[in-house]
């Protein structure tokens, strides 16, 4: 039944393909939550009267995020295909990915962080000064789980932006659903195949929207 | 306990320089509940912030203890904020904690071992009448339990003054009255100094021991409680005294007083501490040929005192009358002849 539905599609490969998305999505995502909360930080924190107030470093950052964030992804790419053979050894496979996937989504993610961390009520860091409390500790013991459902649906939407990136890059290589689909769905016009390689990146995204929605709201105490 | 010196804070504001705090010379004694009164805008938040460093000043000092607050940083400064705690208006309370964790806090910025935490988050809820409540999340309390969780909080370390910027403007009438009871409580029991801010002049009444009336950033007026409600000096302490005396002492009143009341004189009687108690209205009528009708009272007891006001109408020729009031002056109970408007 299912074979003569999709009389081209070979399930080990295309079992394979979901894996290098799943493992390009996963890697990135938690790259770009790592990378874009420190950004995130640095740019709430060094802002005109908060903690490490400093005009330099937040307008360096706001910069940086700005740019890498405006560049389409298909073109950062390319920019970034000597960085990545620096780094990587090759521009081809899921690692070869990586670079790129984070270095687009990490200043995205960074935005979606200096939102949340700025809806914080200012009362309550006053109120942790007021007991004493480093800028360290602020940071592990408020900023963080204060905006915590704020981080966790933001890198819920930053996640699904991912697959949707590693499918573009799919297309230069990278392997994964979108290769699969470029290659051996267009290129060789087996409808059945990129059908398919889509139904799966759907299957990912909406488990990826499940699991953010459920840990979002259960971090909601408000 | 608390010295201030000539502290001024100016703000460089895109408009210029403003002095929120303008040249202030207080002291604050161990144990005292102190209250500040102003107007939004009079720079009582400012010079709050500055008792606990929040705010550097632009001049001036504060001391506290013996410790110079102006002239600490860095992780001193983090040290003397564990003695000098403060609860606020809007209790700022973290949301993703529970109440006990809440509490917790404070005793995890000063490194106390988690079995040490727990005992005194245990103590605290106690006395803070939140027993019961301690898994609960600061979403599903009410206004005066997050503030009893605010105040849990301030004690955590056991600080030797407690400031309330405002600690019960965001509560009702009956609420705010449990949290004044409260800090009156642990004002006893702990032995803490309390300053508080407040533009509510019945919570002066209610708690404070001697209070500053602040405009424009100065001190306008400085005293005991009692002494301030009696006979306050600058105008804008009248204004405060007013809201929790007598409320209707507008012209417009007296004029509905006297059409209500056509005959006789209209007289204010303002009693203080002691004369409270005293039968000196069975005196009076005994002693004078007056007819005496009471009008309106109002008797505000204070932590130092009671002070009450007295509208009566009083019958007769006007020598009578004057004898009475001379009488009732010499109890010393002061008297206002209400103009006939
Ligand atoms: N960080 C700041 N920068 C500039 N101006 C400030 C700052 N903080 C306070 N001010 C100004 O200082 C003055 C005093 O403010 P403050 O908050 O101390 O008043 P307040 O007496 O507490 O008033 P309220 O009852 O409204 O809380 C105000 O004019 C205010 O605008
Ligand atoms: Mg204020």
């Amino acid at each position: 039944m299912v074979e003569s539905l999709f009389p081209n599609v070979d399930w080990e490969n295309m079992w394979e393909a979901t894996l290098e998305t799943l493992y390009m999505t996963a890697m990135s995502t938690f790259f770009t939550f790592v990378i874009g909360l420190v950004l995130g930080i640095v740019l709430f924190l060094t802002a005109p009267k908060q903690l490490w107030a400093n005009s330099i470093v937040n307008w360096l950052t706001g910069a940086f995020v700005n740019i890498f964030r405006s560049i389409p992804f298909i073109i950062l790419i390319i920019l970034l295909i000597p960085f990545t053979k620096f780094l990587i050894g090759t521009i081809r496979g899921p690692n070869a990915a990586l670079p790129a996937l984070i270095i687009g989504a990490a200043p995205f993610y960074a935005r979606m962080v200096l939102i949340a961390l700025k809806e914080i009520d200012k009362g309550v860091i006053e109120a942790a000064r007021s007991m004493g409390a480093t800028t360290w500790t602020i940071i592990r013991k408020v900023l963080l789980p204060e905006s915590k459902p704020a981080l966790l649906s933001g890198i819920t939407v930053t996640a699904i932006a991912l697959v949707g990136y590693t499918a573009m890059a799919g297309i230069i290589g990278a392997g994964g659903l979108g290769t699969l689909a470029f290659l051996d769905g267009f290129q060789r016009s087996r409808e059945d195949v990129t059908l398919m390689a889509t139904i799966l990146i759907l299957v990912i995204v909406f488990a990826i929207q499940f699991i953010g929605d459920w840990m979002t709201t259960r971090s909601d105490k408000r | 306990m608390i010295e201030l010196k000539k502290l001024s804070k100016v703000f460089d504001t895109g408009k210029g320089a403003l002095t929120a705090v303008d040249d202030v010379d207080l002291s604050i004694a161990a144990g005292e509940i102190f209250g500040i009164i102003g107007y939004s805008g009079a720079g009582k938040s400012t010079l709050i912030r500055l008792l606990n460093g929040l705010e550097k000043p632009s001049s001036g000092s504060v001391v506290i203890n013996g410790q110079n607050i102006t002239a600490i940083k860095g992780s001193e400064l983090r040290k003397a904020r564990q003695k000098v705690s403060m609860i606020f208006q809007h209790f700022n309370l973290l949301w993703s904690r529970t109440v006990k964790e809440n509490i917790e806090f404070p005793l995890e910025i000063a490194g106390v071992p988690k079995n040490k935490r727990d005992a005194r988050v245990l103590e605290l809820v106690e006395l803070v009448g939140l027993k019961g409540r301690e898994n609960a999340y600061p979403s599903q309390l009410s206004g005066g339990q997050k503030q009893r969780v605010g105040i849990a909080r301030a004690l955590a370390n056991e600080p030797e003054v407690l400031l309330c910027d405002e600690a019960t403007s965001a509560l009702d009438p009956q609420t705010t009255d449990s949290i004044l009871e409260l800090l009156v409580d642990i004002n006893k029991r702990l032995g803490l100094t309390i300053v508080l801010i407040t533009h509510e002049m019945h919570v002066i009444r209610k708690i404070c021991h001697r209070v500053a009336v602040m405009e424009g950033g100065r001190v306008v007026e400085l005293g005991d409680v009692l002494q301030v409600f009696q006979s306050p000096k600058a105008e804008i302490t009248e204004r405060f005294v007013a809201q929790v005396t007598d409320t209707e002492d507008s012209q417009e009143t007296i004029k509905n007083l006297r059409k209500l009341y056509p005959t006789g004189e209209l007289v204010k009687l303002v009693f203080v501490g002691d004369q409270t108690e005293q039968p000196i209205l069975t005196q009076l009528i005994r002693k004078y040929p007056v007819d005496v009708n009471i009008v309106q009272g109002n008797i505000a007891h204070t932590q130092r005192g009671a002070y009450g006001t007295l509208v009566l109408q009083m019958k007769g020729s006007a020598q009578e009358i004057s004898e009475a009031l001379a009488y009732l002056n010499a109890e010393s109970v002061q008297t206002e002849v209400m103009s006939n408007g």
